[in-house]
């Protein structure tokens, strides 16, 4: 049995490693991006776990939050005023404000507040003293963007509903907010006292009812919650503790910190690629030197070795470097997320991220190179006497086939680790599989028919270009691979950003209203209408809106449903509150997949037939035929679910889950939507104000607004992708620069032998040229057929619109990779071009 | 009394399958050598001498025959266990010194007995070097020598390991008639002094008559096999 002589294999690594770790740096220099990528994304994960962790209590600003979206019974009262040592009470709702100075009209959220919540982190506002001092008179605190955009000043006066309150100060931050959200719906706080007189809160009212306690002895709140659940269940409240809020946010940021890392890791994996084909040249070169050492007694393991030590030396440094890149751009991070973060991020060096960053980084170079290195074994020492053209090919080595099934599972595995979901990791593996597939096939179809269909009669300078790419030694399929893979990861970023901004814009188009009022009361619908066409606005569409739960399901009561988990209803049909409507035709937006369409109901002793959307019927799982009661604000309706609709949900309209035949609901308590199209922004403002002014209960959703806002934050979300992305696309840069700087090594001897032959800069220059053109438009080419399709599918399967993809963005991305291919070709050929043949041949010596 | 061989070929055949049909580059071919025995292997380009070298030195593996060295059957150990005995009993010499380009000098000499675990090796290598006129260069990297100079690491090399048999292919192809003249002398007073057998592929008549017996192969036969009385 041989002995392996560990320390003799290192001292040989490193001597054979000796004259070319430059090379051997350029080689792993691919996926430094890809670990700093990771490494910044893992320590602001752990990071923002760590804030969420610490700054929970500040998130929800009590020990425990009970909530409902309909007014408290009051047999509950009790039982929630005998709760925590200090209480607080919230009302919080949208609704239209009037800034008396400006005549300026928004809509807000408004908090009406009692008691001293906050109880942990607080108001910010300026003055500090405002966020104590509002809740003693007649006074407002307003959001800071509100305050900007209507140029108002503290003491200013603002209308809410019928009363006028005066600005005390301006709300920076209040638990729980994110930049995003004050952008959405900024926030006035009030004191709840006033809010009857406001005259806001009426029935039909979209209310959110808060309770807030804080516990001054240390108690078991999870205990105490989970006692009280099944009680405040019943009654449809709702309990949100530290622990919890601890954990939903930590989830969703799990989720996003997730997403953020596979595209961190699509950069690696890219890298990845370019380290395999490296280090392919350079084992390649290293055939005479393994003869050689086999010649002198190397056995196959040891030869393989040397090459391993190698790998993992280098891998190793350039793991550390990118953890260090890393851990500097994690810096960066918390300035382009902290508008969508409701906490402080802090930036802290993570060490778990430091280490998970090289083990990444050292497993994935040595994966990759094992591609190459396993055929180290094969190296015959007969390769001293005379160069062997017998190599091993991909099929025949089934130790090839094995790393191959490693990587795949490799991939698997840490997308599985970010995602927590099997399905997704196998498609994000099938679909890296699948594009690395098409680009392979794609460089190997390309150099067949390159082969196949060579134009003999085109000149000298064409040809050699063209033969360039199926040659020995030849990058074209390296090169195809990288940057198609590159090109289809960035242009399927544009599309689907695009896409989702072609999706809110195209609901804005003609025709479509631009501008929402909801909660018109009963009363004030004519007025409301007529308000409308007198300011030379059309009433585009008008709905009634009645609110309603689920009684019973086919006999079935919530109770029942609860205690009988077998009786094929879910429990969620009866949590929420439905907004339905009643009408007598299906609007355009809407198909009968599934019964009959019921219009109206003719007499009161008729079956009332109800339709129902059919992915909400899915969900609740009800069927065309079942009985469903439902409660209209205490009075009790059977019906029959007659059909299922398929619903357009992207259409700017009223849209509902429910929808009642006419002839039923007409004199049940309800509210009014009316839709309108307003021309400019004037016409806008000037039909804000006369509505806020007559019906102060009324909230306008202006869509040119709702419409800034989604760009902006598609802005704000687009430019975090695109920094990820920016990763991918640099390291693509880099695989290509060394791809050509490996191939430059190769080429060196040919280009000579070509110069010396006669062959002038002006030629040389152009063979190459023309070589890189060919690869870089291809590679490009491709990866934006990958990515059209891929986007095409998205479109259609996931965000459900069509797409049309611009023309000029694609062919200007076309142009950009495959000049940016010849140029860095160019460029780094030049050491070719410009030295002396001479020079050259000797420092081959 | 009767002297082993230290080589010992019987019935070699090495064929290779090229595009459907066989390729016979030795046919049949036997002899042996004795201990401390120098000969030299010639014949025409494509001849098959080298793939004959490549064989007794265990390099590759025969179609069929048996290939004896130092009493060790190669032609039926793996790939790994022949390096274990090139490292052991063979040195080799090749037309284009073949060493390691990120190796010194000194380095280059000391892998063979690295590869044996050996200790305290670099003064047997100095003194290697030293033998062959190459003390001021020991810390040089091959692509800093001349030609004959990588040829003599080449040599320092070979012997480092104390062989029991040098192949030698083609050693002086790649030199001047002068310090091929040298190199010549130098492997042959190495020898001598080292006691090793020497096995020479060459198509210099002048350096083939200087070894004890001479082997004439042609289109993969051994046409001769004479003694040249030295």
């Amino acid at each position: 049995m041989y002995k392996l002589n560990f320390p003799w294999l290192v001292q040989m690594a490193w001597r054979d490693s000796r004259r070319n770790r430059s090379r051997l740096f350029l080689f792993i220099s691919s996926i430094i991006l890809g670990i700093a990528a990771l490494v910044a994304i893992f320590s602001f994960g752990y990071n923002l776990r760590a804030d969420i962790d610490n700054q929970a209590k500040e998130l929800i600003g009590a020990d425990l939050v009970i909530s409902s979206n309909r007014p408290v019974d009051p047999k509950m009262l009790p039982l929630l005023d005998s709760l925590g040592n200090r209480r607080s009470r919230e009302r919080s709702f949208a609704s239209m404000i009037l800034f008396p100075k400006s005549q300026g009209t928004r809509l807000v959220q408004i908090r009406a507040l009692e008691g001293q919540f906050p109880y942990y982190g607080a108001l910010e506002t300026v003055p500090a003293s405002a966020a104590q001092s509002f809740r003693n008179g007649q006074q407002a605190l307003v959001d800071k963007t509100l305050m900007l955009q209507f140029n108002a000043q503290i003491g200013d006066s603002i209308k809410v509903g019928e009363v006028t309150f005066q600005i005390a100060g301006i709300l920076n931050k209040a638990p729980g907010q994110t930049g995003i959200s004050a952008t959405v719906a900024p926030a006035v706080y009030i004191p709840l006292r006033f809010l009857p007189q406001t005259g806001l809160e009426q029935k039909g009212s979209r209310i959110n009812y808060l309770f807030y306690y804080k516990y001054d002895t240390p108690t078991n709140i999870k205990q105490l919650v989970d006692k009280l659940e099944p009680r405040l269940e019943k009654e449809a409240l709702n309990t949100e503790t530290i622990e919890t809020q601890r954990e939903d946010m930590g989830r969703s940021f799990k989720d996003l910190t997730s997403f953020l890392a596979l595209v961190g890791f699509i950069a690696l994996l890219l890298g990845s690629i370019g380290v395999a084909s490296a280090i392919h040249v350079y084992i390649r070169e290293k055939l005479r030197s393994i003869a050689i050492l086999r010649c002198l007694g190397v056995s196959a393991t040891q030869a393989f070795l040397i090459y391993v030590i190698q790998i993992l030396g280098i891998g190793l440094l350039g793991s550390i470097l990118g953890a260090a890149l890393g851990t500097l751009v994690q810096q960066l991070l918390p300035q382009v997320l902290q508008d969508m973060l409701p906490i402080k991020i802090t930036v802290a060096i993570s060490w778990l991220a430091i280490l998970q960053g090289i083990g990444l980084g050292l497993m994935i170079s040595l994966l990759f190179s094992l591609l190459p290195l396993v055929s180290i074994r094969n190296v015959s020492p007969l390769n001293t006497l005379r160069l062997s053209l017998e190599s091993t090919g991909m099929f025949r080595d089934p130790l090839k086939w094995l790393v191959y099934g490693l990587i795949l599972l490799f991939i698997f595995g840490f997308t599985y680790l970010q995602t927590e979901k099997l399905r997704e990791a196998a498609y994000f593996t099938l679909g890296v599989l699948a594009g690395f597939l098409v680009l392979t096939g794609m460089a190997w179809g390309l150099m067949w028919t390159v082969r196949r269909f060579f134009p003999e009669s085109w000149s000298y300078l064409w040809r050699q270009g063209l033969a360039n790419l199926f040659r020995p030694n030849n990058q074209t399929l390296i090169l195809i691979v990288s940057i198609g893979l590159g090109t289809a990861f960035i242009s399927t970023l544009y599309f689907v950003q695009t896409i989702l901004l072609n999706q809110v814009t195209l609901s804005a188009r003609e025709n479509q209203p631009n501008m929402v009022l909801f909660d018109i009361q009963q009363g004030q619908r004519e007025a409301v209408a007529a308000l409308t066409k007198q300011q030379g606005l059309p009433v585009l569409q008008e709905v009634p809106i009645v609110t309603m739960r689920m009684e019973e399901i086919n006999g079935l009561t919530a109770d029942q449903v609860e205690e009988d988990s077998t009786a094929g209803v879910s429990p969620r049909a009866f949590q929420r509150e439905i907004r339905s409507t009643f009408r007598s035709t299906l609007t355009n937006a809407e198909r009968v997949v599934e019964g009959t369409w019921h219009g109206k109901v003719l007499s009161p002793e008729d079956t009332v037939y109800v339709s129902l959307d059919q992915n909400y019927a899915e969900r609740i799982r009800v069927e065309v035929g079942d009985k469903i009661v439902f409660n209209v604000q205490g009075a009790l309706i059977p019906t029959v679910v007659g059909s299922l609709r398929e619903v357009d949900w992207n259409r700017i309209q009223t849209n509902f889950r429910v929808i009642f035949p006419i002839g039923v609901l007409e004199a049940a308590p309800q509210f009014h939507v009316l839709m309108t199209k307003v021309p400019t922004a004037e016409t806008s403002a000037r039909f804000q104000q006369a509505v806020v002014r007559q019906f102060p209960n009324i909230s306008i959703i202006d869509l040119e607004l709702i419409l800034s806002v989604m760009d902006e934050l598609l802005d704000k979300i687009g430019f975090v992708i695109r920094f990820m992305a920016g990763f991918s696309i640099i390291t693509g840069l880099v695989v290509l620069i060394s791809s050509v700087l490996i191939s430059k090594y190769q080429r060196r001897q040919e280009s000579v032998l070509l110069r010396t032959l006669g062959a002038n800069r002006k030629q040389i220059f152009l063979i190459t040229a023309l070589e890189y053109f060919f690869l870089g438009g291809l590679a490009a080419g491709t990866g934006i057929v990958l990515s059209l399709i891929g986007s095409w599918a998205l479109a259609k399967y996931s965000f459900e619109t069509t797409f049309t993809p611009e023309l000029w963005p694609v062919l200007l991305l076309f142009l950009l990779i495959s000049s940016l291919t010849v140029f860095i070709g160019l460029f780094n050929s030049r050491a070719v071009v410009n030295r002396s043949p001479l020079e050259v041949l000797r420092s081959e010596g | 009394m009767l002297v082993t061989p230290i080589l010992h070929i019987q019935d070699l055949t090495k064929t290779y399958q090229s595009t459907g049909h066989t390729l016979t580059v030795l046919d049949n071919i036997n002899f042996s050598v004795e201990e401390k025995a120098t000969i030299s292997i010639v014949g025409p380009s494509g001849s098959g001498k080298t793939t004959l070298l490549g064989l007794c030195a265990g390099l590759d593996r025969s179609s069929s025959g048996l290939v004896e060295l130092n009493g060790i059957r190669l032609d039926t150990l793996s790939e790994d266990a022949r390096a274990q005995v090139r490292n052991q009993y063979v040195g080799f010499i090749f037309q284009n010194f073949q060493l390691l380009p990120t190796l010194t000098a000194l380095e280059n000499v000391m892998v063979p007995l690295e590869l044996r675990g050996e200790k305290n090796i670099k003064p047997q290598a100095l003194e290697l070097l030293d033998k062959v006129g190459l003390t001021d260069r020991a810390h040089h990297y091959p692509s800093q020598l001349s030609g004959g100079e990588q040829q003599r690491v080449s040599l320092a090399r070979a012997f480092s390991n104390k062989p029991k048999i040098l192949f030698a292919d083609e050693p002086t192809g790649n030199l001047d008639a002068e310090t091929s003249e040298k190199i010549v002398k130098l492997i042959f007073d190495l020898n001598r002094e080292a006691g090793t057998t020497l096995v020479l592929v060459t198509h210099d008549a002048e350096l083939a008559s200087k070894t004890q017996r001479i082997l004439r192969v042609k289109g993969g036969k051994l046409v001769s096999d004479e003694l040249t009385g030295v």
